[in-house]
């Protein structure tokens, strides 16, 4: 065990720093107002690109679809200098972390093909079809239906809480093809397909962020099917596995604190109360970041991830909440046209507990099965 | 980074494990509030085991995974200091050590051979005679003793001084570490067994998500207190006592509502933990001072945190 970077690692990391100071338009940080914003979206596809053609969309991938097995500590400096430059891959970090990776080991060859190769170029956007309006935590009680009919599904119900949406060309849907948890699949059907209807909810983290997407009898056709019928459990655990830790959010806490603070001290304000708050804020940033480095590590080794996944992504979302809690008291001005990116951070922060499954079902996991306390009865 | 353990982090683990197991239960008749741990520490000191951050291959990250270990059993000794702070002193000086904050009670001062003697900014170090000290009666569950100022002390450099404090900062945080894993453990224990509306305790979420926070909160005292102990760097000392402060507050408040009236007893273990980590909390200033190391050690990048990223 140690904790120093070994040289490759530094290597690597001065390399996507360079790479995001060539690359970064000199008023990002005005651009980077919502992940899922038109303009960001836009910009994605450009900068993804890019990244593509230097080798610093999918390094961890296998070469066989455009990377070079690089591993996850790899991984996971990328995604670290991504998130803290206000993630200039938009949503597509999601195909990067898990919806490639999720799509290789699922995938049919034909899938493989035709949704791969776009991924590892940069050139597309997907969204995830999860959540319903009465399926949130309870993810199994979803009630979106694919009935076959024929060569193919017909798909009727709502989906909600759905980013990327209204810019994604593909949806990693779930729905129900029989009843019970063993009855739901994974479909991937294009966005364009008729009677997919999608509208953005306003909200307060971000233009563009969160959608309701409606699917009213949309045709989609069984190759669509991923894997087998009712194997979605199984799929998305995997999924969500390499998710829950997939974003490095204290990286960008952790600098927003730094910058909260100089903008203080600055300003002559970075008196006693608020020296306490931020140093407590740092820890629970720095807690945050080497839980995650645990994780990160135990996948670079390839030993299976436990329940300290969860308590990772738990240390995170206390990680964004101090930090968030700091600015908001000291430096409120952020809220108020003060500071673009401080205004980013917040709007990010205050989702952290919610998106990717809530945090009160990190903190069951983490009782039963860090803790080993008895279930609760259901 | 390479969080796996070396062959020799490896063997050290499991020996301190194998000691530590020796040493895993209370007593049934100790009532008292400190237990102490004479034999560990005559077994620690014939395994060698204070100079483990003398090893090349072990250094003072494996002393810290050791005091992480020990410090979860329910008997208290003084290996902390000896292990982690000890090598750093200028000079030979012999355990057990003791440190006098601010001429108030210490731990193990009665029985200690080397002072550390903070006051204000400044630390000496002092060779206490027998009736310099005194042992006092105390709740926290160490030997606590006073010094009587008699003795006298010679003074580290502000450079020495400095080193000194990170150490010790480092030492506050595995030890704390430890301390608080113990405490969860031996309310995990409590909760799987008491029976209240027909279920397990910890069968109710109310209980279970208070414990799961404070899980990890513990976890995190552990990296940071590790990855100081491995870095030597003063800003992830005071970071890791931080956080080891801030979280034992939270823990030994949760940990003693989780386990109710049977907590308050003498009879339980729990105190052995909880109580020392009480008495973890006021080390170096307490979570003020720690955050003014904080600020003083991590904030000094101002005028690069004003920069446009990247």
């Amino acid at each position: 065990m140690h904790f120093a970077w070994d040289a490759e690692q530094q290597t690597f990391r001065s390399t996507v720093r360079a790479f995001l100071a060539a690359h970064l338009p000199k008023d990002w940080e005005l651009l980077a107002h919502g992940p899922a914003s038109e303009a960001q979206s836009a910009f994605s596809r450009k900068f993804c690109g890019e990244l593509a053609e230097a080798g610093l969309l999918v390094p961890h991938w296998p070469t066989r679809w455009g990377g070079r097995d690089a591993g996850a500590w790899t991984s996971f400096i990328l995604a670290e200098e991504m998130w803290e430059a206000g993630e200039p891959r938009g949503g597509q970090y999601m195909n990067v972390n898990w919806i490639g990776p999720t799509l290789m080991r699922f995938g049919s060859e034909e899938q493989q093909a035709r949704y791969i190769p776009p991924m590892a170029r940069g050139e597309t956007i997907w969204c995830q079809g999860f959540s319903e309006p009465e399926a949130g935590s309870d993810l199994a009680s979803l009630r979106t239906r694919a009935e076959k009919q024929g060569s193919s599904y017909r798909v009727n119900g709502q989906k909600i809480w759905t980013s990327y949406a209204q810019h994604a060309e593909t949806c990693f849907l779930l729905a129900r093809t029989a009843p019970g948890r063993d009855g739901i699949s994974v479909f991937l059907v294009p966005m364009d397909t008729p009677g997919i209807i999608v509208r953005e909810i306003p909200s307060l983290i971000g233009e563009g962020d969160i959608h309701e997407v409606f699917w009213d009898n949309v045709e989609v056709p069984a190759s669509a099917l991923l894997g087998a019928e009712g194997q979605a459990w199984e799929i998305a655990r995997t999924s969500l596995s390499l998710e829950r830790v997939g974003i490095p959010r204290f990286a960008l806490a952790t600098k927003m604190l730094h910058r909260a603070v100089a903008m203080l001290e600055q300003a002559g304000r970075f008196g006693y109360g608020a020296i306490e708050q931020a140093a407590r804020a740092r820890a629970t940033c720095e807690a945050a970041r080497f839980y995650s480095y645990g994780i990160v590590d135990q996948r670079q080794h390839g030993m299976p991830t436990g329940p300290e996944a969860s308590a990772a992504r738990f240390a995170t979302v206390m990680a964004e909440r101090a930090v968030h809690e700091f600015v908001v008291e000291h430096v409120p001005e952020a809220l108020s046209g003060g500071e673009a990116m401080l205004l980013a951070h917040h709007q990010r922060a205050i989702v952290a507990g919610i998106a990717s499954g809530a945090a009160e079902i990190q903190l069951n996991m983490i009782a039963t099965d860090l803790l080993k306390l008895p279930r609760e009865p259901r | 980074m390479d969080f796996r353990l070396t062959a020799d982090q490896s063997a050290l683990a499991e020996a301190i494990d194998k000691l530590a197991v020796q040493f895993e239960a209370k007593p049934t008749e100790f009532r008292g509030f400190a237990l102490l741990g004479q034999e560990l520490d005559k077994e620690l000191e014939e395994g060698q085991y204070f100079d483990i951050a003398q090893v090349p291959e072990l250094g003072s990250l494996g002393a810290a995974m050791a005091v992480e270990r020990l410090a979860r059993v329910p008997f208290a000794a003084e290996f902390a200091l000896s292990m982690l702070v000890r090598p750093e002193l200028p000079g030979e000086w012999p355990r057990p050590l003791a440190v006098i904050d601010n001429g108030r009670p210490g731990r193990f001062v009665a029985t200690a051979q080397t002072l550390l003697v903070i006051e204000g900014d400044r630390i000496g170090l002092a060779r206490p005679a027998a009736n310099d000290v005194e042992p006092v009666e105390s709740l926290f569950a160490y030997p606590m003793g006073r010094w009587k100022g008699a003795a006298r002390t010679t003074q580290l450099s502000g450079e020495e001084a400095a080193n000194v404090r990170k150490w010790l900062r480092v030492a506050l945080a595995s030890e704390a570490s430890g301390l608080a894993h113990a405490a969860l453990a031996s309310a995990v224990d409590h909760l799987t067994q008491r029976k209240q509306f027909g279920r397990p305790l910890g069968a109710f979420q109310a209980l279970r998500h208070r414990m799961a926070e404070c899980a990890v909160l513990a976890g995190g005292v552990r990296w940071l207190a590790l990855k100081a102990a491995d870095t030597a760097v003063p800003g992830d000392a005071a970071l890791a006592a931080l956080h080891a402060q801030e979280s034992a507050t939270r823990i030994v408040y949760d940990m003693h509502q989780m386990l109710g009236a049977m907590g308050m007893t003498l009879e339980h273990p729990l105190h052995l933990w909880t109580y020392r980590l009480k008495a973890l909390l006021s080390d170096l200033g307490g979570r003020g001072g720690q955050a003014l190391a904080v600020a003083e050690e991590c904030f000094g990048d101002a005028p690069a945190a004003l920069s446009a990223v990247p």
